[in-house]
C-alpha cells in the first residue's frame, strides 16, 4: 500500500472537492427534467402540426362533423362520431366500474381478514398489468358472444319495449360488437386502477377517526358513509377521473369489440367507433401526406387535449394524497 | 374535515330501538355481501382471462410456434407448413430491450432530480406533473408522434422507431418508482455521507442509488413488463413484419402486433397461433410483475 501525502491547497485557490462533479451531475438531472417537459410539448406541437391541413380545410366543423369518407376525390372528414363514441364508451365504463371498484376497495380496507389482503391486492394489481390487446382478444371471443346471446338476444326485445328508454336497447346491429361490449371491456380494464386508488385513499384515513365512530357503536357501513367517504371524497373523485383518463385513450381493447363503424350509436347495442380505434385501424394503411393522415393527426390532437384535461383534473384532485 | 353525522339515538322504547338496530345491522350485512360480490367479480374476470388464455393458447402452442416464422393460413390442409411466431418474439425482445436501455437512464435522472434537487421549486412541480400526465397519456398518440418525428423523415417503418416509442413509455414509469424509492431513504443517511465530506453527486450515486437499488430495479422491471404488451404505438412505428429480421432500420415484427394481425385474419389456424402468442405475452408480463413485487417486498 502506498503512502499518500496530503498537501494543503494553496491559499486563495481553495475549491470544494467534487464541485465540478456536482455541477455536471446536477446539470444532467435538471436537463433530464427539462427533456420531459420538452417531450410533452413536442408531442402536442407535432400532433397539431400534423393535423393542421385538416383543421384548415374543414375549420371548426371538423369537431362536430359526422362524415368520415377517406375515398380519394371525395374526401371529407369530421370527428363528431369518434369524439362522441370515445366519450360515451368511457363514461359508460366508469358507470359500470365505479360501484364494483368501490366494493373491492371497501372490502380490502375494512372487511377483509388480514391474511387475505395481500393476495387479493396482488390479484387486483395483476389485473391492471394484463396488456390491453389481451383484453381485446378476450373481449372479442368471450364478452362479445356473451353480450350477443345472453343479453341482446335474450332480453333485447323486452328491454326495447320499455317506454321512453326502450330506444337505448333497440338496434339493428346483431353482431355483438357494440358500444355496450366496448364499455364492459373498458370497465374491466379500468376497474383495478380505480379500486387501487380508492383503497390507497381509504387507508389514509387516520384510524383514530374510524375508531371513535366504532366506539360510538357505528356499523362498518356507517363508518364508511359517515367518516371515510367525507374524509376522502375529493381523492375518490380524482381516482375516478384517473380511470376515465385511461379509458379515453384505450386503443387495442376497444378496437376489437366496438365494431368500428362511423355511425352515432343511439342504442347500447349499436356499433360505433372511438378516436383511438380510428387511428389504429386507418393510420397504418393511410398514405403519408394525404388529407386522411392529416385528419387522423387532427383527431389525435383532440384526444390529447381531452385526456390531458381529464388527467390534469385528476391529479389536481388527488394532490392531497400525493403530498 | 367536514362534520360527520352519526345516528343519534334519543331515548325510545325498547322495541323501537331494537327495530332500528336490526335495520342498521341488515344494511351493514347487505353492504358486506355487495362488497364480497364485487371482489369475487373482479377475481372472476382475472380467472376468466387466464382460463381463456390457457384453454385457447395451449391448442397451437408447440415447438413450431416458438421456432418458425409466419406462414399463411393452411385452410385446414395439414400438408402445408404450420407458421410460428419466432420473428415476433425476437422483434419484441429487441425493441423492448432497446427501449428500456434508452428510457431507463433518462427516467432515473428525472426521478433523482425530483427527489434530490427539485424541493418545492416550480420547475420541479412542472416536471412531476408532466411526467404523471405522460404516465397515463394514450399510447397510440406516442406512436403518432414518433411516426411524424422518425418514420416520415426516415422514409419507412423501422424497429428503431418502435423502440423509441416504447422508450417514451418507459420514462415516466421509471421516474415514478425512482422518486418514490429515493424518498424512502432516511435523510440521516444523506447527512452522514455529506458530513464525511463527500460531494452530493457521490452521495447520490454511491449511497442513495445503492440504498434504493432494489426499488429502482422493480420500477425498471415494471416498465419492461408494461411495454412488452404495448401494441398501438408499434402499429404506427415498427408496423410488423412476417419474417425474422434484426435490422433496426426496417419494419420489425413484435408479438403484440403479430397477435393483433393474426387474431383479425379470420382464419381459425392463424387465430389459434394468435392465442398462443397472447398466452406467451401474458405469462411473460405477469411473471415479471410477480418477480418485481416479490423483490420489492423483500426489501420492505
Amino acid at each position: 500500500m502506498s503512502v499518500t501525502t496530503i498537501q494543503a491547497p494553496p491559499i486563495g485557490a481553495r475549491r470544494k472537492p467534487g464541485e465540478l462533479g456536482d455541477k455536471i451531475f446536477r446539470a444532467m438531472c435538471v436537463g433530464a427534467g427539462g427533456f420531459v417537459l420538452i417531450l410533452l410539448g413536442a408531442i402536442i406541437v407535432t400532433l397539431f402540426l400534423g393535423g393542421l391541413p385538416a383543421f384548415e380545410r374543414f375549420g371548426a366543423e371538423f369537431i362536430w362533423g359526422t362524415v368520415w369518407d377517406p375515398v380519394e376525390g371525395q374526401e371529407e372528414f369530421g370527428a363528431g362520431v369518434s369524439i362522441l363514441g370515445t366519450l360515451t364508451s368511457s363514461v359508460l365504463a366508469i358507470i359500470f366500474a365505479v360501484p364494483v371498484a368501490f366494493g373491492i376497495a371497501f372490502f380490502l380496507t375494512e372487511l377483509s381478514p388480514q391474511w387475505l389482503k395481500r393476495p387479493l391486492g396482488t390479484a387486483i394489481e395483476l389485473l391492471a398489468a394484463v396488456p390491453s390487446i389481451i383484453y381485446g382478444m378476450w373481449g372479442l371471443f368471450i364478452v362479445v358472444p356473451f353480450v350477443q346471446m345472453n343479453i341482446q338476444f335474450a332480453f333485447g326485445e323486452q328491454l326495447a319495449a320499455i317506454p321512453l328508454v326502450g330506444f337505448l336497447f333497440e338496434s339493428t346491429n346483431f353482431a355483438g360488437t357494440s358500444l355496450f361490449s366496448a364499455s364492459i371491456v373498458l370497465a374491466i380494464m379500468i376497474l383495478p386502477f380505480i379500486a387501487a386508488t380508492m383503497r390507497d385513499v381509504f387507508e389514509q384515513v387516520p384510524p383514530v377517526y374510524k375508531e371513535s365512530a366504532y366506539g360510538l357503536g357505528a356499523t362498518r357501513w356507517e363508518v364508511m358513509t359517515g367518516v371515510v367517504i367525507p374524509y376522502t371524497r375529493i381523492s375518490v373523485v380524482g381516482g375516478i377521473m384517473l380511470g376515465l383518463g385511461r379509458a379515453l385513450g384505450e386503443t387495442m381493447a376497444v378496437t376489437f369489440v366496438i365494431g368500428n363503424a362511423n355511425r352515432i350509436a343511439t342504442s347500447l347495442f349499436d356499433s360505433t367507433t372511438t378516436i383511438a380505434s380510428v387511428i389504429a385501424m386507418e393510420f397504418p394503411e393511410s398514405l403519408s401526406g394525404s388529407l386522411q393522415q392529416s385528419a387522423l393527426f387532427a383527431i389525435g390532437f383532440l384526444l390529447f387535449v381531452i385526456s390531458f384535461l381529464v388527467l390534469a383534473l385528476s391529479r389536481w384532485l388527488l394532490r392531497p394524497r400525493l403530498k | 374535515m367536514s362534520t360527520t353525522t352519526l345516528p343519534v339515538m334519543p331515548p325510545r322504547d325498547v322495541a323501537q330501538q331494537r327495530r332500528l338496530g336490526r335495520r342498521r345491522k341488515l344494511v351493514d350485512r347487505l353492504v358486506l355481501y355487495f362488497c364480497v360480490a364485487a371482489t369475487v367479480v373482479g377475481l372472476f374476470f382475472l380467472a376468466s382471462i387466464m382460463a381463456t388464455l390457457l384453454w385457447r393458447g395451449l391448442v397451437a402452442l408447440d415447438w413450431i410456434v416458438l421456432t418458425r416464422e409466419f406462414e399463411p393460413t393452411r385452410y385446414g390442409d395439414d400438408s402445408l407448413p404450420k407458421g410460428g411466431l419466432v420473428h415476433a418474439i425476437v422483434g419484441s425482445l429487441i425493441q423492448t430491450a432497446i427501449a428500456t436501455a434508452i428510457g431507463t437512464p433518462i427516467g432515473l435522472l428525472v426521478g433523482t432530480y425530483l427527489s434530490e434537487y427539485a424541493g418545492k421549486s416550480k420547475f420541479g412541480y412542472a416536471v412531476r406533473f408532466i411526467s404523471d400526465i405522460l404516465l397515463s397519456a394514450p399510447s397510440v398518440l406516442i406512436g403518432l408522434f414518433i411516426y411524424q418525428l422518425v418514420v416520415l423523415p426516415q422514409g419507412g417503418f423501422s424497429g428503431f422507431a418502435g423502440a423509441l416509442a416504447l422508450a417514451i413509455i418507459v420514462i415516466p414509469v421509471v421516474v415514478r418508482t425512482t422518486e418514490d424509492m429515493l424518498q424512502l431513504i432516511p435523510n440521516t443517511l444523506r447527512e452522514a455521507v455529506v458530513a464525511l465530506g463527500a460531494p452530493k453527486w457521490k452521495m447520490i450515486t454511491l449511497v442513495a442509488w445503492r440504498a434504493a437499488l432494489s426499488g429502482i430495479m422493480t420500477g425498471i422491471l415494471l416498465a419492461f413488463a408494461r411495454i412488452m404488451g404495448e401494441t398501438a404505438p408499434l402499429l404506427l412505428t415498427s408496423f410488423g413484419n412476417n419474417v425474422l429480421s434484426t435490422d433496426l432500420s426496417r419494419a420489425m415484427a413484435s408479438l403484440p402486433v403479430a397477435i393483433y394481425q393474426q387474431a383479425n385474419s379470420g382464419f381459425p389456424d392463424l387465430i389459434d397461433i394468435a392465442w398462443s402468442g397472447a398466452l406467451l405475452v401474458t405469462l411473460g408480463v405477469l411473471f415479471i410483475n410477480i418477480i418485481a413485487r416479490v423483490a420489492l417486498r423483500k426489501r420492505a
